[in-house]
Parts: C-alpha cells; sequence; structure tokens
C-alpha cells in the first residue's frame, strides 16, 4: 500500500554517526524500518546504534543490500554525498541537509540525470509509509496506515495535515516531504503522479505554498491526467509579503509570482479543492473521500 | 546577501567583465577627488540595496570636481525613496563615482535560477533600463532564454543566439560572447542568486560594458566566500531581522498585532494564514527552526514581545525534530525573563507533548493551551482584542 519505501525497503543512513543522524537513524529503527547500514567516510568497521558503518556507500550497499539512502550529512558535503549515493545504484536517496547551496542542487540533479535515481529532498522531513518504513525525522506515531497519498514542500505543516487526517481515522498510503528548497529532486508533479499510478492510494492530499509554480504544475498534470481519484490542498503564506524568503529558501514572492492565490486559483481550475484555513486540510480531503465512498462518514464528525 | 552595484562591478571585473573605472565615496571631498582622478565627465550614483534609483535622484551626472562634490553632497544623506524602498526611503550613506561613456544602445542581461528546470538561465531583452518584470508580463516574447549547466558553463553557441537577438553583430559578436560567458562564470563561481546586468551598453566607440549591475548571492553558500562577508551591508535592513537573523532563526516583522512563534517555515506561514483568517493579522513570520535550544526560543520571544505592535503571542508547535518539553521550557524561562505583558496562547503537539503541557501547566505562567489550531487561533485573536 504505497509509493517509493515499504516494508522490504533496506536503509543506509549517510552522516550516520553525527548526532542528527544517530538520532534519527535510531527513531528510523524504533519504527520497524530496516536501518542495515550507515555510511562515513573512516569510520568503516565500526557499528554506531548498532548498526554497522561502512567507508563508502558503494561498500555499504554491496555488503547490505541497501535500496534507499537517507542523508544527514552538513550542507558542505551533502551534494557529494547525495552523488555518491546515486552513482552507487542506490535507488532513492532522501536528503535531509538544510542549508545546501542552491548551485550544489543543480549539480546534484545535473548528475542524477545520468543514474536511475530518485532524490526526495534536500531540506525536507523524508517520506513514510505508515506502519512499514519510516525515512526522515517524522514523529511516526502521527501516522496511521491507509489510502491517502500526501506531498507537502514543509515539514511541520505535513504533520498538521497528516495529524487531522489520523485524528478522524483516515490513514495513510505514503506521505513525501519533497521539501523547501527552490531546486529539488521530486516535485508536486513527480509526486502526483507517483499517487495516481498507485492502486493502493485513493485520494491526494497536496500542501504547497508561495514561490515558483510547482503547484501550478502539478494542478495541470492532475486535470490532464483525467483521474477520478479526489484531491484535497492547502497553500501556506496567503499572508506573507512579496519580495521575503519565508524561512524555506524556495518560499518566496519574486516579481509579483508566485502568490497563494495564484495556486490557489490553478488547484481550483483543476478540479481540486483548497481548504482556506490550515486545520481543514483533513476535512476538506475527507469529504471529498465520504462523497465517493472512500471514507466512511463518521470520520466526518 | 545583496552587493551593491560598486561591490558587484569589483567581483565581475575579476572574471574579466567590462565595467567602467570608479571610486565608492562617501564624503563630498573624496567625491571631488575622486572626479579628479577619473578625469572627464562622471556620474555620481547613489549605492543603496535598491533598483530605481536614477528616477528616485539618486544618480547624478557631473561635468568637472566641483560639480561632482555638489552633486555627491546632494545624494550623501538623502532618503532615496523608489518603489522598491518602500515608502520610508532607504539612508544614502555611499556613492560610486564612475566615468560616463557615450552610450550608443542599451540591453537587459541577467542570469538567475530557473526553479521548474533546475538549471541557470540567462535572460536577455534588446530592450534595456527596463523593468524585466513589467516586459515579462506584457511582451514575453521580447525575452530571450537560454539554460546552462554550472559546469559546463554557456556555451558559445547560446552565447551567439543571445548576441544575435540582441543586434550585437560583426566586430561586436566576438566581445558580446566573451562578455557572456565570463558572466556566467561568474554566477556559477560565486554562487549568486541573481547578476543582474541593466543596462549592458555598446558605447559609441564600438566596447560592450556593463553600466550597472546588481548582484545577490545565495546565503546557503556563504560559507564558501569569505571574502565577499566584507561586503555584507545591513545598515537598509531592518535591525530586528539582523539580531534575528545572528541567532539563526527566521523572523520577518509584519503589519498586525498576532506575534507567532512556529517551529517550520510551511506551519509558520499556516500560522499567520489561520490568524488572518480568524480576523487578526499576525505581527511577524518566525520560524525557531528544526533543532531550536532552549536559548533560541527564550531569544524569539524576546524579538517578539519588543514589538509594540504584538498586543497577543501564540505558540504554535508541532513537535517533530524540536521537542515539546524543550519548546516548554523555552517558552517558561523567556517568559520569566522578559515578563509577559500580553497574553500567550499555546498549542503544542507531536514529541513529548504531554510533558510540555505539563511544564507549562506547572510554571506558574499565565497562559491559554489551545487544543488545535482553529481553537489557537480563535483564542489568540479574541486576547487580542478581537476582530
Amino acid at each position: 500500500m504505497s509509493v517509493l519505501v515499504n516494508k522490504d525497503s533496506r536503509i543506509i543512513v549517510q552522516g550516520l554517526t553525527g548526532s542528527a543522524g544517530a538520532f534519527h537513524a535510531a527513531q528510523c529503527k524504533a519504527y520497524g524500518t530496516k536501518v542495515v547500514g550507515g555510511a562515513v567516510p573512516g569510520k568503516g568497521g565500526t557499528i554506531h546504534e548498532g548498526i554497522p558503518v561502512f567507508d563508502t556507500v558503494e561498500q555499504a550497499v554491496r555488503e547490505t543490500g541497501a535500496d534507499v539512502s537517507m542523508v544527514f550529512v552538513p550542507p558542505p558535503f551533502a551534494a557529494d554525498a547525495v552523488i555518491e549515493a546515486a552513482y552507487a545504484g542506490v535507488k532513492l536517496v532522501v536528503c535531509i541537509t538544510e542549508g545546501i547551496p542552491a548551485m550544489d542542487e543543480v549539480r546534484i540533479k545535473c548528475a542524477l540525470e545520468r543514474t536511475q535515481t530518485r532524490l526526495i529532498g534536500p531540506n525536507c522531513p523524508g517520506i513514510i509509509t505508515p506502519g512499514e518504513c519510516k525515512v526522515g525525522i517524522m514523529p511516526g506515531y502521527i501516522h496511521k496506515p491507509g489510502r491517502v497519498g500526501l506531498v507537502s514542500r514543509s515539514g511541520t505543516l505535513t504533520y498538521e495535515g497528516v495529524w487531522q487526517l489520523s485524528n478522524r481515522g483516515i490513514g495513510q498510503s505514503t506521505c513525501i516531504g519533497i521539501g523547501g528548497d527552490p531546486v529539488i529532486g521530486t516535485t508536486h508533479t513527480d509526486a502526483m503522479k507517483l499517487f495516481i499510478a498507485d492502486p493502493d492510494t485513493d485520494a491526494i492530499l497536496l500542501m504547497g505554498e508561495i514561490g515558483g509554480t510547482s503547484e501550478e504544475e502539478a494542478a495541470a498534470y492532475y486535470k490532464a491526467s483525467g483521474t477520478k481519484k479526489p484531491c484535497a490542498a492547502f497553500i501556506a503564506g496567503a499572508t506573507a509579503p512579496p519580495g521575503k524568503r519565508m524561512g524555506h529558501a524556495g518560499a518566496i514572492i519574486s516579481g509579483g509570482k508566485g502568490t497563494a492565490a495564484e495556486k490557489k486559483a490553478a488547484l481550483l481550475a483543476a478540479g481540486i479543492a483548497v481548504a482556506d484555513s490550515p486545520a481543514d486540510m483533513g476535512i476538506t480531503m475527507i469529504r471529498l473521500m465520504v462523497e465517493r465512498g472512500l471514507a466512511p462518514s463518521s470520520a466526518l464528525g | 546577501m545583496k552587493l551593491h552595484e560598486y561591490q558587484a562591478k569589483e567581483v565581475l571585473s575579476k572574471f574579466g567583465v567590462p565595467t567602467l573605472p570608479g571610486f565608492v565615496c562617501t564624503t563630498a571631498d573624496e567625491c571631488e577627488k575622486a572626479a579628479t582622478d577619473l578625469g572627464g565627465l562622471v556620474v555620481v550614483k547613489a549605492q543603496v540595496h535598491a533598483g530605481g534609483r536614477g528616477k528616485a535622484g539618486g544618480v547624478k551626472l557631473a561635468k568637472d570636481p566641483a560639480e561632482a562634490r555638489a552633486k555627491g553632497a546632494a545624494i550623501l544623506g538623502m532618503t532615496l525613496i523608489s518603489p522598491q524602498t518602500g515608502p520610508e526611503g532607504v539612508l544614502v550613506r555611499k556613492v560610486f563615482v564612475t566615468s560616463a561613456c557615450d552610450i550608443e544602445r542599451e540591453h537587459y542581461v541577467a542570469i538567475t535560477l530557473d526553479r521548474a528546470k533546475g538549471l541557470p538561465v540567462v535572460m536577455a531583452c534588446k530592450e534595456g533600463g527596463v523593468e524585466i518584470e513589467e516586459i515579462a508580463a506584457h511582451n514575453p516574447s521580447a525575452i530571450l532564454r537560454e539554460y546552462f549547466r554550472p559546469d559546463e558553463g554557456l556555451f558559445a553557441f547560446q552565447a551567439r543566439k543571445i548576441a544575435f537577438a540582441l543586434g550585437l553583430t560583426g566586430p561586436l559578436m566576438g566581445e558580446t560572447v566573451k562578455f557572456l560567458q565570463a558572466l556566467c562564470k561568474a554566477f556559477v563561481a560565486r554562487d549568486c542568486s541573481l547578476l543582474e546586468i541593466n543596462p549592458l551598453v555598446v558605447t559609441k566607440q564600438g566596447k560592450v560594458i556593463a553600466l550597472d549591475a546588481k548582484v545577490a548571492v545565495d546565503e546557503n553558500a556563504e560559507y564558501r566566500h569569505k571574502d565577499l562577508a566584507a561586503y555584507r551591508d545591513d545598515s537598509e535592513t531592518d535591525p530586528v531581522e539582523a539580531r534575528a537573523k545572528a541567532m539563526d532563526l527566521a523572523y520577518i516583522p509584519l503589519d498586525g498585532s498576532i506575534g507567532c512563534l512556529v517551529n517550520g517555515a510551511g506551519l509558520a506561514m499556516a500560522t499567520m494564514d489561520i490568524c488572518k483568517f480568524h480576523g487578526a493579522a499576525p505581527a511577524n513570520f518566525l520560524d525557531v527552526g528544526g533543532g531550536a535550544s532552549r536559548e533560541k526560543v527564550t531569544e524569539a520571544f524576546k524579538i517578539i514581545l519588543a514589538d509594540p505592535k504584538v498586543k497577543a503571542i501564540l505558540v504554535n508547535i508541532f513537535g517533530g525534530i524540536m521537542k515539546c518539553d524543550v519548546l516548554a521550557e523555552g517558552v517558561v524561562a523567556a517568559a520569566r525573563d522578559v515578563g509577559l505583558n500580553v497574553p500567550l496562547v499555546v498549542r503544542l503537539e507531536g514529541t513529548n507533548v504531554e510533558r510540555g503541557r505539563q511544564i507549562l501547566a506547572e510554571s506558574g505562567i499565565r497562559l491559554v493551551v489551545a487544543k488545535d489550531m482553529t481553537d489557537a487561533a480563535q483564542k489568540v485573536v479574541a486576547a487580542a482584542g478581537g476582530k
């Protein structure tokens, strides 16, 4: 019941011996994720958090059969780490690191075009298939296995949306935090494609924010796909002033473009229900699901 | 980080981008000396981080050193108000005194990062000295775009395409290609987020020159450009914003009455939105970040409480990386330090939420605990005096 990661995914952690890497590797493991190794140059042969550490990703993949890497490497070295994983044949790289120079993100993108690797992030909370596999920093317990696919540029706002669904008994197939930077690996549209194609996803909740055109592109894709899966959305930043970077490097209205109003209009025009209040993300999704018989009416209560 | 024109030109000239000589001056005496040293006609240009300087009276031609002195005296210390500065304007502390040239024609060239393509893009427009946003809105086909990869740079054929489109042919072609390739090289090597030459001019003598230059450097890349640190000029930055930045807090002051303290940029924006949705405008954007320490939360509180417009504070935390008990301790410590003089509404959810709520409840601090975002927004709007 998922996209990209499931109970069979085998995860290595790049930057395992750093404090964030170690903490979250342990959290992922505790959630039931198969964390099979770590890759830290110079720490090969050691054991950290009960996880074997390798000097290179190539060794880690060879020894553990890992197909997913979670990257906690500091910004100056993060691009190299992501490209190392891709060149070692890792299928999915999830880069949590915040603060990577935009030019390095472009370099990652150019390098990954020559591989079969998909990147999620950077500057993201990661990806979770509830009950099966958590690759990221999200609090696991708020999630519930189910059939809503969720995609978001934010971290904590994603948790909010998940919580609103779980509290009403509505679970998630997979939740993807695509990250708040201007150049990211997986876009709203990429996630939308995966969810539309996934037989175990019934409905899609999209969370966006000001800046760029990622939400508009996803809206256009949704409409053109002709999918019957209902989609609900929320766009953060209706009150954000133009020309100011709102925390995320990518959250900026520039040259009058990338406003919440524009994005909402594009989503609505594509037949996507848009919540006006962030407190109504969950209920907006659930209403659509109840209308189509995808959720019990008791979930509205 | 935004660079001033004179700084941008220093950076660009090291990559071989032709600019006109000049001196940065802070006094009328210096302006006179600069004009003497340069000789001939000069231009005195206000150095502020905003466009629209010419129309705002911040750029003046001077025919001799005495006039340069007079023009410098007039511009230095003026409050320059342009559409980009806001109504309060900015104080001019520095001017750039630079040689003038005989302009044959003007064009527009800029490099930025195209988010949708994930690549740097050179944008060129035959018309120079224009607001590119206006052209983009009304005549988008007038803007030529060429994308390039950082490790390849702009190919010569791409530069030629631009040169042909601008009509920079014949003897100007070679110079234009070199000019554009140098710009792209500088953009990548200096981790620019924006590099704008508006205008690029062709002189009557047939030279291609960057007459103006606007450069912004990616903040995430500042660590590898230590030499540019000397260029930092925070005099135009809101002092509270600068203080927040020093504490690694993302803070942006706004006009409303609800102080917001939130973890995560998306949730912080959503929190502003929900305050407005329930009838009161936010006083700020504030993201305490992922691994926010007790000290950071304390500082965030002080920054919000220092704003006299704040009538009530909403703390909205969804604990993932940041645990609710850590936040609760921060709130309690800050409240004790600063003395809470406005109502406080706290909404906590996530990791260690029970311990967090317990810490708040046992602190003896007067605060309202909200059960969810709507409840929190309604309570804080009511506490701030309602709609």
